[in-house]
């Protein structure tokens, strides 16, 4: 391979993420993305709560920190007032598929042209690993110790597909970094999420599959592996929109 | 082998979470941990065995924390 380093795009300090968590990874690709781009001065990207709360502190290109989910309305916000910029959100489930589930889906409705990047690692990895609306059937967290029932919790959520029916969402994909090839892929759907919105189609959003190892009580390996495995049985990867 | 003799990777061993990926994705089992840790506590990974790398790049890409470059091998005189 040629030479290969940190990308301008990422700042030169260590992040707070767990050893082997995804975020880390998926920062470096997006990072990446942005330098191929050459659009780092005309970046703003609006950070999440969640454990990517100080995404910030490790990007090298404007950013906004949002409430709580609301990170879609502040990216609306930024787009109207600056549409010559390249606007994209960075959340987690919990922000997007939880208590932001009504602003994902009517960013999405009116066809903002924005860019979402959405981290679904199926729990609440910075409040202590509770259940998710995205976690799986069957699977242990800190409030299902008896596991996620279907009859009592209801299904892992499946917001992707769900926002593919609407008409103002110009791409929708679901990726993994799970590999060394889903990675390259992951990379080249930031691309043409980031893409799109440059040629103006309207919303566009990549979700990926990420490891939580630290609450999935799994090594980082293993939790490759159970993403693998297990987590695209539910959520099968590939281009759902676009 | 093609790249054999263009990159390896070089570990800041600071900024390594001793996650493991790298070690377990690596094809040529060129990579290790000394069992050692860094001044976080962390069990950081190395390069053990130069000869075998490729330089294919799979451990500088896995990696989660920007903890591997590749760069130039140096020539050896
Ligand atoms: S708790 Fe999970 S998602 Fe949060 S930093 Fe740790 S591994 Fe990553
Ligand atoms: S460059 Fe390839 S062969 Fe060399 S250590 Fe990394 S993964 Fe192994
Ligand atoms: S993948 Fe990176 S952080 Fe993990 S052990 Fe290897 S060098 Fe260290």
């Amino acid at each position: 391979m040629p030479k290969f380093e940190k990308p301008r795009s990422m700042k030169d300090v260590a992040t707070h993420y767990c050893p082997g968590c995804g975020h880390g990874l998926i920062h470096r690709l997006l990072c990446e993305v942005i330098d191929d781009l050459g659009v780092r001065e005309t970046t703003v990207s609006v950070a999440p709560v969640g454990c990517a709360v100080l995404a910030y502190d490790y990007w090298d290109f404007d950013t906004m920190e949002a409430p709580h989910g609301r990170t879609p309305a502040v990216a609306t916000g930024l787009k109207r007032v600056m549409p010559d910029k390249l606007v994209f959100t960075y959340q987690g489930d919990g922000d997007l598929a939880a208590i932001g589930t009504s602003e994902i889906i009517h960013a999405g409705n009116r066809g903002e042209n924005i860019s979402v990047i959405f981290v679904n690692n199926g729990v609440y990895g910075m409040t202590g690993g509770q259940m998710a609306p995205t976690t799986l059937k069957g699977q242990t967290t800190a409030t299902s110790p008896h596991t996620r029932r279907v009859e009592k919790e209801g299904y892992p959520l499946k917001i992707t597909e769900m926002m593919a029916v609407l008409d103002g969402v110009a791409y929708l994909e679901r990726t993994s970094v799970d590999s060394y090839a889903n990675i390259i892929k992951t990379k080249k759907a930031i691309e043409k999420c980031f893409r799109a919105q440059l040629e103006g189609k309207g919303f566009s959003m990549v979700e990926i599959l990420s490891p939580c190892p630290t609450y999935w009580g799994m090594s980082p390996v293993e939790s490759m592996e159970r993403i693998r495995n297990e987590v695209v049985k539910e959520y099968p990867l590939g281009v759902i929109k676009g | 082998m093609k790249n054999k003799d263009k990159t390896r990777p070089v570990i800041n061993k600071e900024r390594c979470k001793g996650c493991g990926l790298c070690i377990n994705v690596c094809p040529m089992g060129s990579l290790t941990s000394p069992g050692e840790v860094n001044k976080k506590g962390l069990r950081y990974a190395i390069l053990k065995n130069e000869d075998k790398c490729t330089g294919c790049g799979m451990c500088a890409v896995i990696c989660p924390d920007c903890a591997i470059e590749m760069r130039e091998r140096e020539k050896k005189s």
